[in-house]
């Protein structure tokens, strides 16, 4: 192609191109405006970058090719006929450019976040160095500041929300028995959106100034004042925010619209009731968040006041706002595990999800609760005091429906034919983790327990006991579980059940002394501690670097097996959803035929019993799911 | 011979709960407790751990049970009964976590109530935060301003906390009260000394660069030396008309 035509064409050279014209326009306008207003000096570069941060993005999202199609048809152009040659990959490269096929977007989401969840994992090393012993070693306390607000924001919103959107991406329409998902294309934009946020985050340590250094909350009126890194998170949270609500509304329609004939609501898998809960979680409260960060920035560019005092703002409405998003997001960011975790250990297990209904309405319960607990991370933030109890007893009886989940899991192992595989020793592992977690999670609903241990290292352990013995955990069970589909090749066991155990031992030596220096007087956030925590913060910043380590085993794992693993058979679970009943990796648009759901997902041990069915031309049905032919051993 | 290795998980698991609370309760968790709030809060603490204990150790006995006894043989192809689910069941953990969680919420706000009754008698201090530093006011000794906090001892305490700037919290962990600074409103948090040394005030919410660093000292002394040290620190106020020089570390 000459250089023209590949300027004119999605792809690279055009969003090459793109990025200096949107960086002109973005000069342009600032200087503009402040021409037509009459300001001293014309260029600021404060103004000037705020615009270019908003501006690079969205060129680059047109460069690379999101908008074609869209904006052909708004411009009333004749539309191209749909030939499907951007959906689909025939080459790795193919993963490079916008493709609008669901199971290119899953790998893509996938990979991607994994990026990023490497990027925050080399900052936590970081800030475990430093925190090795008291005192200033390795890093200012600027800069630490910073390594630990980018390291949660890259963790939340560039690694546990949308890798759960990736691996659902993937998997859903297969286990729908749809041939894609709803908006192809608008699935692309929210792809997209994605590494443009992280490299935002990631861009801002480059700043005047540092990185964005008040924490993944960025409580106002700190976050007002601080320098220019601040901007870079405020934009970049709107695009990973745009990025998660347009995954979720895809989901919502796709999940009640395309479902394979005969899949009633209730013969939907749980991960799929798992992701439909989630994405209403996500459609309702992730405006929230954006509104938040919005505030923040015209607070800080345009000089309005929400959380000025001195000018009538608010500066407790910034917590209320950004709470009402982020405590629902602690469920968006553990929904979608509890549904992979019940489809592990079904499939593992032999045996149906015990309590299969109460299962999706303990999910719905979550979400109704979810939005009622906001304030417990305000206990001691000063807010109106009558509001603490009523809050302490929603958040206490949300271990309710957790309690659920739980005890329905381990009443699904009782008496089945456990199969220990790599999945399923992480899903094991997520039970006990997450029950730890959960247990401290109501010491933390506890007010008085509250006053004392909130923004210490108690909270800390907490979250990390949450977020990775219970989101990453599910993470990886399902990373595991659905490697074969993905790639057509099987893992290396033995590295995969090593990784199981170096993560777990690892895992809770690093977290679990947390909670003891927490509730011991030890503060987060701090780049330096008193020295009675020394001894303690040697041993868990130790156990972090081996923690650290074990993750190379598992990419060293995912890389040699993608590149030469044994080829994997269609079903090597022996499992009855949809996705494992065509071929791994599947057909390019998933289903030959439109398989026919006649049962429950895990009918397992039912004699003769079938979740789907392909109804051949010959008119005989095939079993799809189930009481088929057994597949070969493992 | 089915009740048998069922009998044997319940023995473990007894044997792992009394062990886990005696373990738990032996931890010292908490650093001195030199307010009367430190009492029932610890109290409220230990009190939690003990169904903590109990559920971890029930999870962990079955998974760790059911990955033993119901592993899959070599070559095993079956699948497990077909159990889909018992309405007694669940009724039962529904009802006993709600009963459990409802129990200790009401607890929790029952010292809730208590650690922040109304007292007779309290002093006043005024705190006020700012980046990096705390000062304090004491209205009921002439309006004293000063960097030091001293306070008598058995006699309580109100603090009404204010920020000249951003976010900070105000944190005594030998107390075990914290409240945020927020501009623009004054925060309270009633307290009661009850053991004579030399704490720590932490900033707990993070506040910028010198976040780490700002902490200070509080004292708590007998009522007869706080008397003495408020008329010369008075005192000295009038005659520099200053405020007194933070205590030496």
């Amino acid at each position: 192609m000459t250089l023209a035509g590949r300027l004119k064409a999605p792809g690279w050279s055009r969003a090459a191109l793109s990025q200096p014209i949107g960086f002109l326009v973005a000069l342009g306008v600032v200087v503009g405006v402040r021409a037509l207003y009459g300001y001293d000096p014309l260029v600021d570069w404060d103004a000037i970058i705020t615009v270019v941060l908003i501006a690079l993005p969205l060129a680059f999202l047109v460069g690379i090719g999101c908008f074609d199609y869209w904006f052909r048809w708004a411009s009333g152009a004749p539309t191209v006929p749909e030939d499907h040659s951007g959906h689909g990959a025939r080459s790795w490269k193919d993963y490079f450019y916008v493709n609008t096929d669901h199971k290119v977007i899953g790998i893509q989401y996938i990979v991607t976040t994994f990026f990023f969840f490497i990027a925050g994992g080399l900052m936590a090393m970081v800030m475990r160095a430093e925190l090795a012993q008291p005192g200033t070693q390795f890093v200012e306390p600027n800069t630490y500041n910073g390594l630990f607000s980018v390291h949660a924001s890259l963790m939340i919103f560039l690694f546990i929300i949308p890798v759960f959107a990736g691996i659902a991406n993937y998997v859903i329409p297969l286990m729908i028995g749809a041939p894609d998902m709803a908006f192809p294309r608008l699935n692309a934009l929210s792809f997209w959106m994605l590494p443009t946020a992280g490299i935002l985050m990631l861009a801002s340590f480059f700043a005047d100034g540092g990185a964005f250094a008040t924490g993944w909350t960025a409580y106002a009126p700190l976050s007002t004042e601080t320098p220019l890194g601040q901007t870079f998170f405020t934009i970049a949270v709107q695009f990973a925010g745009a990025s998660s609500i347009a995954t979720a509304l895809n989901f919502l329609v796709t999940i009640i619209t395309m479902r394979a004939p005969g899949m009633t609501f209730w013969r939907m898998p749980l991960l799929v009731w798992a992701n439909f809960t989630t994405s209403l979680l996500v459609v309702i409260a992730t405006p929230f968040i954006a509104g938040s960060q919005f505030f923040v920035l015209l607070d800080r560019s345009l000089g309005t006041n929400f959380f000025n005092v001195g000018a009538n703002g608010d500066a407790l409405m910034y917590q209320h706002v950004f709470w009402f998003y982020s405590h629902p997001a602690v469920y968006i960011m553990m929904l979608p595990g509890f549904g992979i975790v019940s489809e592990v250990i079904s499939a593992n297990a032999r045996k149906p999800v015990f309590g299969y209904r109460m299962m999706a309405f303990s999910l719905m319960a979550i979400v109704v609760l979810g939005f009622t607990v906001w304030a417990h991370h305000m206990f001691v933030s000063g807010m109106f005091s009558w509001l603490r109890v009523p809050m302490m007893i929603t958040t206490m009886l949300i271990a309710v429906p957790t309690g659920i989940k739980i005890f329905s899991w381990l009443a699904t192992l009782w008496r089945g034919v456990i199969h220990l595989t790599t999945p399923m020793l992480f899903a094991l592992g997520f039970i006990t983790m997450f029950t730890l977690g959960g247990i401290s999670g109501i010491m933390l609903a506890v007010i008085p327990v509250v006053i004392h241990v909130s923004d210490t290292y108690f909270v800390v352990a907490h979250i990390h006991y949450v977020l990775f013995g219970g989101s990453v955990f599910t993470i990886f069970a399902g990373i595991y579980h659905w490697f074969p589909k993905m790639t057509g090749r099987m893992y290396d066991e033995s590295l995969g059940k090593l990784h199981f155990w170096l993560s777990f031992v690892f895992f809770n030596l690093t977290f679990g002394p947390m909670h003891l220096v927490g509730v011991d007087g030890m503060p987060r956030r701090v780049a330096d501690y008193a020295e009675q925590f020394a001894t303690m913060n040697v041993i868990i910043s130790v156990s972090s670097f081996l923690f650290g380590l074990s993750f190379l085993v598992f990419l060293y794992n995912m890389v040699t097996s993608w590149r030469n693993g044994p080829k994997a058979a269609a079903n090597p679970w022996r499992a009855h959803t949809l996705e494992w009943q065509v071929s791994s990796p599947p057909p390019i648009f998933n289903f030959d035929e439109v398989p026919t759901v006649v049962g429950g997902p895990y009918e397992y041990g039912v004699p003769g019993a079938v979740h789907g069915v392909f109804k051949e031309k010959r008119g005989a049905a095939v079993p799809a799911g189930g009481g088929g032919a057994p597949p070969p051993a493992e | 011979m089915k009740g048998h290795p069922l009998a044997r998980m319940v023995l473990y698991s007894v044997i792992a709960t009394i062990v886990g609370t005696v373990l738990v309760l032996v931890i010292d968790w908490f650093p001195t407790g030199a307010s009367t709030a430190a009492g029932p809060i610890d109290r409220l603490y230990d009190v939690l751990l003990v169904p903590s204990v109990v559920i971890f150790v029930l999870v962990m006995t079955v998974v760790i049970y059911c990955a033993v006894k119901f592993r899959a043989k070599p070559g095993d192809l079956g699948d497990g009964a077909p159990i889909h689910g018992s309405t007694r069941l669940e009724i039962f953990w529904v009802t006993v976590p709600f009963i459990m969680v409802t129990a200790l919420a009401v607890y929790g706000w029952v010292v809730l109530d208590d650690i922040e009754a109304k007292q007779p008698n309290t002093l006043i201090v005024g705190v006020r935060a700012q980046q990096f530093a705390w000062r304090f006011t004491y209205p009921d000794e002439g309006d004293l301003k000063t960097n030091q906090l001293v306070l008598p001892k058995d006699r309580p305490v109100e603090f009404r906390v204010t920020t000249n700037d951003v976010l900070h919290s105000f944190w005594v962990p030998q107390f075990r009260l914290k409240t945020d600074t927020v501009p623009g409103l004054t925060t309270k948090i009633r307290v009661t000394p009850n053991r004579e040394g030399r704490y720590d005030v932490v900033c707990a919410e993070l506040c910028g660069i010198g976040h780490s660093t700002m902490r200070q000292a509080v004292r708590v002394v007998a009522p007869g030396e706080y008397s003495a040290w408020s008329a010369q620190a008075k005192k000295q106020q009038k005659t520099v008309g200053g405020e007194t020089p933070p205590e030496p570390e």
